[in-house]
């Protein structure tokens, strides 16, 4: 079995594909190397047993999954037994196993089974024997077998378990607790990325130092500011350094300083003695400890509120111990002093007791919250250790450790809907993990290690190793448990005769389906492959998935298709070059989306565009997005000219859909970089992204043009008060003046807003007809009728500058009405003002002023007809037939006298209307003795005429009752006209 | 509800629906109970997408209307501005935040919806007063393109024409095209965009623009539509002078359709009661919502008036003839299948006796002597004759100080059939108008010569006779019953744009260039490129009529034609309304 070397590069080949030769070699035992492997076995054992169960990784490059078992240094003196069983069983599954292990087991196996490896394991049922070879040498070895406790008979065993991180070098703090990133509070598992460091150089000055997950430097620069305190991350990866003045100072993942903010005032004279950096679902808090024994913390630091916790009473020196808790959204400080513990909230203190603490259990030493702040484990100075319910309504179990002193650390090791709950407690040299049960699991610890819990275990970090601390999850225990006869496990183990094309692959097989489990063990199998590091044991566990899926109907592909592509871009950011070992839980956690985010903080353009592409994201989510950061991070890249920039931004981008050119933009601008971010903006196809920046850029000309471009009335609007205000008039009016889209809409602006300024645009342009509407228009608002002739009168001298002869001479007219109607108003006594001249002379004749209207009449030069009109209705309406009648007389009526009928009638006057009948012209007479209701009459005219329309429409009228006679004559001519 | 908007070609529910769940999201953002306060223009127009009870569903309780001053008592959450992006509007909503008593509690919310578009001046507007950071929530409604019946869209913008051509504010082209950009979206993008004038242009820039500021939002529905066709309305500035002979065109010159409704005289509606007739009549106006959704309305919109009498008559004797089954009905069965049909047969009846009543309505008007002699000088003037010299009707007319509405459509009609009056029949016109209405008239006719209503004759030559007979616009031969052609809609007159459309179907405007010179503005083909997939082999051409059927709204491509077409055109113009207003 070839073992990779070279972790699996991302562009590289597919899960199937064939790896590279790896300088180790793991074949199976042979006689010679019976020596070498019992003084390994016995070296091993006696020596570190329990720290076989963390899976350990040296190779600083090299991402070793099971070899690195057998190559580690001194781990190596594992049982292989022993090894078998920690490694198959899970962490938190076997503590009670753990009694069986002891030296004289150790020499009970040197001189049973491992006297003759060959019978023991080789040729017996269900066992196997290999051995780790590097340059010739063993340096490792595995072995199966079926468990000696009969109850355990019949499960499969297997060397796998452990999932495993990459190594790195350092100590490493990671951001823990809830990521926002993008506005969705999701709990980041994120791997440790980085490593903030400071040490004291050669050259005395000290040195911030980060580094990858697996040990790669990403940046470093000399420590200018003051002593600090605590380091921390936030959910979106910047680097707090608390110091002791209370100022926090912001880091990006490359030293860049981002910002800095203060704890508060208070804290300039007392330091900061103790902080913390949490995370809650608001964002990364800060909780600091004064010198005066206070708390004070903000719950985002983005959005800085701080909050000075009340008071300890009585508290005089600083507690033993203290976290930040979060309950119902409100976060609060639980603290330790002595045999006490007091919770802080926003207002009050209170003291608590953890239910169920034994009495005797003495001062409080240390104390640990779990990753979802539902958990809290207390550790007192009698090793006595309290596992319970952070609310401290509930203890879950306690444990004694029989260590007083207290523990460097202790976090919570946990998985998510895991029921076993466990803290793994350091000291110096030696890792405690103490559940629910009376037995704990011991580790030693090599070199200074620094535990960070995450939510599905807890690394541990040393200057050389990265290791990942986990209960081992369900689905990984039932398939390589020990003599596992799980469908998953028979799988597996069935895929495995298959390819030795063993007649036994039916057999395990038919078991499975005998069972009716096929499908659970695909999904097994499936589910394992998530949880393993190493590509090899993930492509056995999904050929064994693959394999058992051919022999279920219609199993749906999804999940293993989805796992396929999930796992390969976990094994590409898990590349020591990338330095991101999330495990499976994590990154499901994370979400691709946030993962991403996470490329682009530490510029992995490349990458995050080929995952993006992998996964098929949709461009706008995925790729444009990546471009986009990549844009803004190229856009502060001072070496390059300002042309080459946008040039390449603009190769690399073109029209990609959900490109933002004017964010790039907006970046730029904000670099100092104004030249390029119009260059960039001259990409921008959307006009109303381009406008309000280039305003913002005081190039408000340009924006103008590209507002009108867009046809967008409200953005002209917009850039048209801005330049009025940045602009003095006259340039303000002369830059309208090239641009009539604008300047029309400030016209507008200015008839609804400023009218004085209306006269002015129109004063600029010498539009003599416009300045002569706007006088008449104004002349209206004017009370005096002074004021009213004086407003006319600019607009008569306006509209004779425009040439417009005719409204000149309206208005002129109208001046002269006016100025009538002020006499009539006066001599009258009755309102003239403001009626039409036609209205004025009608008022004028119901009044009986003739003379008047006569003089009007004439001064205006009405026309005759309409003056004969008007005065026929006025004399009517005033009900002066006598005076009407006499001015029927007085000339040919130039309308005829059908009008005066008609209007006699109107008024109901019939008697009037009968006398203008007969003198109505011959044409329109049958009409008006129809209009007078002298329908005999109408019947002659009509026969007279001769005319067939005009008979049928008298006879139209005429009832049959009374008008029989009229009907006759009118049935008579009109036959007589038909037979002619 | 909204049953008359899926009879048509395309189904237009789609963008109704789109509409009301904009809406409902926007009410679900305020949490709470709300009171709306209503920029009273805007009613009607909503009233098309969303009733009441759809409000009410969103825990809408009160309305108020918008006006200066204090905001009316109301024991609400939310209080939302539904606003037109005005700064005149802008200061009433200032005014009312402002007397808001900061001291009542609970605090109410304020929230603005913008239709149909959020403004940026408007937002700065409001942070020059210092309110902006009242609102709660400032988002934009975009109602553009509302849907009116089966086949017909509108944005209900009654100002257009003067906002375009008088002031030239081409917000509203603004609106067309994000409107059109946003029926592409759910209808698929149109293949060829036709276009003539100006505007229509300017239309269509905007939309191709619009196209390139989002390349990623090209979508992938079957194109609906195979044509856009834009027309200016400067067009065709005759069409809507002249007046409208279909049922639905007279009742809207008579009375008035406002987004769909018209108001009535009561007398006629009366319920007819035996014992108390006539005792107490109703005085509010009788409100009529008149759409395709009502069977008979739909039969007879669009027939010449002078056919509607017969099929009136028709529909009373069927009706009347199924009432007469029940007589016949014997067995159980018979009378089970008579009763249940009762309540459709009613339904009918009372809408047959509404329609009844209007059209008699309609007939006292049209037998009238004045409205002959009207429509006998506006046929005159649109198939050439004297219509350069001043007319003695329209002397009459003004002497008699008819209505100025009146006149000013016929100066107009004359003016536009013969391209532009002689100087002095122009100055006799106006100086009889001035002196008769008033002088302050003299801005009104400023702004009919601007926006080319009136106009001046310059070059001395008249090539409306050139358009009308290439474009075949008057008809002698009109067969109002059985029509055959679309002249019957003006009983003679064959309005221009529907010709240009005809024309565009088939058999292309290639044909007729000449006349399209004389017609102001460009006209233009764009084509959208359509993803891979959706291109259609071959387009079917379609004979289709387009009678004008309202005064006021867009151009209607109701049906007479062609079986053969399956999909559909889409015509897109302004019509002005009734008359250009003056001032």
């Amino acid at each position: 079995m070839k073992v990779p070397l070279q972790p699996q590069p991302f562009s590289g080949s597919d899960l199937q594909a064939p790896v590279p030769m790896a300088p180790y070699r793991i074949r199976l035992y042979r006689d010679e190397d019976y020596d070498a492997v019992r003084s390994l076995f016995a070296r091993g054992i006696i020596e570190h047993a329990p720290a076989i169960y963390r899976h350990m990784l040296r190779s600083t490059r090299v991402q070793l999954g099971l070899l690195a078992l057998f190559t580690a240094v001194r781990a190596v003196a594992g049982s292989w037994l022993l090894a078998l069983a920690a490694v198959a069983l899970a962490l938190a599954a076997t503590w009670p196993m753990m009694r069986s292990f002891s030296t004289s087991y150790v020499q009970e196996a040197l001189i049973t089974d491992l006297c003759d490896i060959d019978s023991s394991y080789m040729r017996a049922p269900d066992s196997c024997f290999w051995v780790a070879e590097a340059d010739g040498a063993v340096v490792g070895m595995v072995a199966v077998a079926p468990p000696q406790d009969p109850a355990q008979r019949g499960e499969a065993l297997e060397l796998k378990r452990m999932s495993v991180s990459k190594d790195h070098r350092g100590r490493e703090r990671r951001p823990r607790g809830r990521s926002r990133l993008r506005g969705r509070p999701v709990p980041t598992a994120a791997l440790l990325k980085n490593h903030g460091r400071k040490e004291k150089s050669p050259s005395a000055r000290p040195l911030l130092e980060i580094y990858s997950a697996s040990g790669l430097l990403l940046a470093s620069v000399p420590w200018k500011s003051g002593q600090l305190v605590q380091l921390g991350w936030t959910a979106s990866e910047d680097l707090l350094c608390i110091q002791e003045d209370g100022t926090v100072l912001i880091y990006n993942l490359f030293c860049e300083f981002k910002r800095h903010f203060s704890m508060g005032n208070e804290v300039l004279q007392n330091h900061v003695l103790e902080a913390k950096v949490f995370h809650t679902e608001y964002g990364t808090g800060v909780a600091i400890l004064t010198g005066a024994h206070r708390f004070s913390l903000t719950t985002n630091i983005d959005d800085l509120k701080l909050r000075r916790m009340p008071e300890v009473p009585g508290l005089q020196k600083p507690p033993s111990c203290w976290a930040v808790l979060t309950q119902d959204r409100v976060t609060i400080v639980l603290l330790a002093v002595g045999q006490d513990l007091y919770l802080l909230d926003n207002t009050s203190c209170s003291v608590v007791t953890p239910p169920g603490m034994s009495p005797s259990a003495g001062a409080y030493l240390q104390m640990a919250v779990s990753f979802n702040y539902r958990c809290l484990a207390l550790f007192t100075d009698t090793g006595y250790i309290w596992m319970g319910l952070a609310t401290l309504k509930d203890k879950l179990c306690e444990f004694n450790s029989a260590i007083r002193s207290a523990p460097k650390q202790m976090v919570w090791c946990t998985r998510p809907r895991s029921r076993q709950r466990a803290v793994v407690l350091a000291w110096d040299r030696q890792l405690m993990v103490a559940g629910n049960s009376t037995e704990c699991i011991r580790f030693v610890l090599d070199e200074d290690s620094y535990l960070v819990p995450e939510p599905d275990g807890v690394r541990i970090l040393s200057r050389t190793s990265h290791e990942f601390l986990h209960e081992i999850p369900e689905a990984s225990q039932e398939i390589f448990k020990i003599a596992s006869m799980a469908p998953g496990a028979l799988l597996l183990e069935a895929q495995k005769e298959y390819e030795k094309e063993s007649q036994k692959a039916d057999e395990y097989l038919r078991e499975i389906k005998d069972q009716k489990l096929l499908p659970e063990a695909v999904s097994q199998c499936i589910e394992a492959a998530g949880y393993e590091h190493e590509p090899e044991t993930q492509k056995s566990l999904l050929r064994a998935a693959s394999f058992g899926k051919c022999f279920i109907d219609k199993f749906p592909p999804e999940s293993f298709v989805r796992m396929c592509q999930d796992l390969r871009v976990l094994n590409s950011i898990r590349d020591y070059q990338i330095g991101i070992p999330l495990t499976f839980t994590q990154y499901k956690r994370l979400t691709v989306e946030v993962l991403l985010d996470r490329l682009v903080l530490r510029r992995l353009y490349p990458l995050a565009i080929r995952i993006c592409e992998y996964l098929r994201l949709p461009e706008i989510q995925g790729v444009s997005r990546i471009l986009a950061h990549w844009a803004c991070y190229k856009v502060q890249q001072k070496d390059k000219s300002d042309e080459e920039v946008a040039y390449a931004i603009n190769q690399k981008l073109g029209d990609t859909p959900g490109i933002s050119y004017s964010e790039i933009a907006a970046r730029a601008y904000d670099c100092g970089r104004t030249e390029l971010a119009i260059k960039l903006l001259e990409y921008e196809p959307r006009s109303g992204e381009q406008v309000p920046l280039l305003l913002k850029m005081k190039r408000s000309k340009l924006a103008l043009s590209k507002a009108i471009e867009s046809g967008d009335t409200d953005l002209v609007y917009t850039v048209v008060l801005h330049l009025k205000n940045e602009l003095n008039r006259g340039t303000f009016f002369m830059t309208l003046q090239n641009q009539p889209v604008a300047l029309s809409l400030y016209r507008q602006f200015c008839k609804h807003q400023e009218r004085e300024t209306l006269k002015d645009l129109y004063n600029q342009d010498d539009n003599h007809q416009e300045l002569g509407n706007f006088h008449v228009h104004s002349s209206y608002s004017e009370k005096r009728i002074e004021g009213r002739v004086g407003a006319l009168q600019n607009a008569v001298d306006e509209y004779y500058k425009a040439k417009n002869e005719f409204a000149a001479k309206a208005t002129e007219d109208q001046i002269k009405l006016l100025r009538l109607q002020r006499h009539l108003q006066e001599d009258f006594d009755k309102p003239y003002l403001d009626l039409s001249l036609h209205n004025t002379v009608s008022t004028l004749i119901q009044d009986g002023h003739h003379k008047k209207a006569e003089q009007l009449y004439r001064e205006f030069k009405i026309p005759d007809k309409r003056y004969w009109w008007l005065k026929i209705s006025a004399l009517a309406t005033r009900g002066d037939w006598e005076e009407m009648e006499k001015f029927s007389k007085s000339k040919k009526s130039p309308i005829g006298y059908l009008p005066f009928v008609e209007i006699a009638v109107k008024h109901h006057n019939r008697y009037e209307a009968k006398k203008y009948a007969p003198r109505v012209t011959p044409e329109q007479r049958v009409k008006a003795f129809i209009l007078v209701g002298d329908l005999e009459q109408a019947a002659d005219a009509a026969i007279e005429h001769k005319n067939e329309t005009e008979m049928n429409l008298v006879l139209s009228k005429c009832s049959a009752t009374t008008d029989g006679a009229v009907v006759e004559k009118l049935n008579r001519a009109r036959a007589q006209l038909l037979k002619k | 509800m909204a049953a008359h908007l899926s009879s048509g070609r395309v189904n237009l529910t789609a963008l109704r629906e789109a509409g009301r769940r904009e809406l409902r999201e926007f009410l679900d953002k305020c949490a709470g109970s709300k009171a709306i306060v209503w920029d009273e223009y805007l009613t009607g127009p909503f009233g098309l997408i969303a009733q009441y009870s759809l409000l009410k569903e969103h825990e809408v309780e009160k309305m108020f209307t918008l006006k200066p001053g204090r905001l009316p008592q109301a024991d609400v959450r939310n209080i939302i501005f539904f606003v037109r992006p005005r700064l005149e509007l802008m200061d009433i909503i200032t005014d009312n935040v402002r007397r808001e008593d900061r001291g009542r509690s609970p605090q109410r919310d304020f929230h603005i919806l913008f239709v149909p578009r959020r403004s940026l001046l408007c937002e700065q507007w409001l942070k020059e007063q210092g309110v902006l950071g009242s609102f709660i929530h400032r988002e934009q409604y975009s109602l553009d393109l509302i849907p009116f019946d089966g086949d017909l869209l509108s944005m209900e913008s009654e100002s257009a024409f003067k906002e375009c051509y008088l002031e030239s504010d081409q917000t509203s082209l603004y609106h067309a095209a994000k409107g059109l950009m946003t029926l592409q979206a759910l209808y698929g993008t149109i293949p060829q965009i036709f276009g003539k004038g100006e505007c229509a242009r300017h239309v269509a820039n905007m939309m191709i623009r619009m196209k390139r500021e989002f390349p990623g939002s090209q979508n992938s529905i079957f194109p609906v539509f195979d044509t856009l066709l834009l027309l200016d309305r400067n067009v065709d500035l005759l069409t809507p002078l002249a007046t409208q002979l279909t049922y639905e065109g007279l009742i809207d010159e008579i009375y008035g359709i406002q987004n769909t409704y018209v108001k009535l005289p009561p007398e006629k509606f009366a319920p007819k009661k035996q014992g108390e007739g006539g005792k107490d009549l109703p005085t509010e106006p009788k409100k009529l919502q008149l759409n395709s959704a009502e069977e008979l309305y739909a039969e007879i919109r669009d027939k010449n008036f002078n056919a509607v009498g017969s099929v009136l008559s028709k529909k009373a004797k069927i009706i009347s003839a199924a009432f007469e089954e029940r007589h016949h009905a014997k067995t159980v069965g018979e009378i089970k299948q008579f009763v249940s049909q009762l309540p459709h047969m009613q339904a009918a009846r009372s809408s047959l006796a509404n329609h009844t009543s209007i059209a008699e309505l309609i007939k006292d008007i049209t037998t009238s002597e004045d409205f002959f002699d009207n429509l006998t000088v506006e046929q005159e003037f649109m198939s050439g004759i004297d219509t350069d010299k001043v007319n003695n009707y329209i002397e009459d007319c003004i002497a008699q100080k008819h209505s100025l509405i009146k006149i000013l459509r016929l100066v107009c009609l004359q003016s536009v059939c013969n391209n532009g009056l002689k100087q002095k029949v122009l100055d006799h016109y106006k100086r009889e108008i001035l002196q008769t209405y008033g002088y302050e008239h003299i801005l009104t006719l400023n702004n009919l010569e601007k926006a080319g209503l009136l106009k001046l004759q310059t070059g001395g030559r008249n090539n409306y006779p050139t358009i009308r007979k290439t474009l075949r616009l008057w008809m002698d031969d009109v067969n109002e019953q059985n029509p055959n052609d679309i002249s019957y809609v003006y009983s003679g007159y064959a309005p221009l744009s529907v010709r240009l459309a005809q024309l565009l179907a088939r058999p292309g405007w290639r044909s007729i260039e000449e006349v399209l010179k004389m017609l102001p503005g460009p006209h233009f083909e764009e084509r959208q490129q359509l993803p891979t997939g959706l291109q259609k082999k071959q387009p079917e051409i379609i004979q289709r009529n387009f009678p004008r059927s309202r005064g006021l709204g867009l151009l209607s491509q109701r049906t007479q034609a062609a079986a053969s077409g399956s999909r559909s055109v889409l015509c897109y113009g302004w019509w002005l309304g009734r008359q250009s207003r003056p001032c």
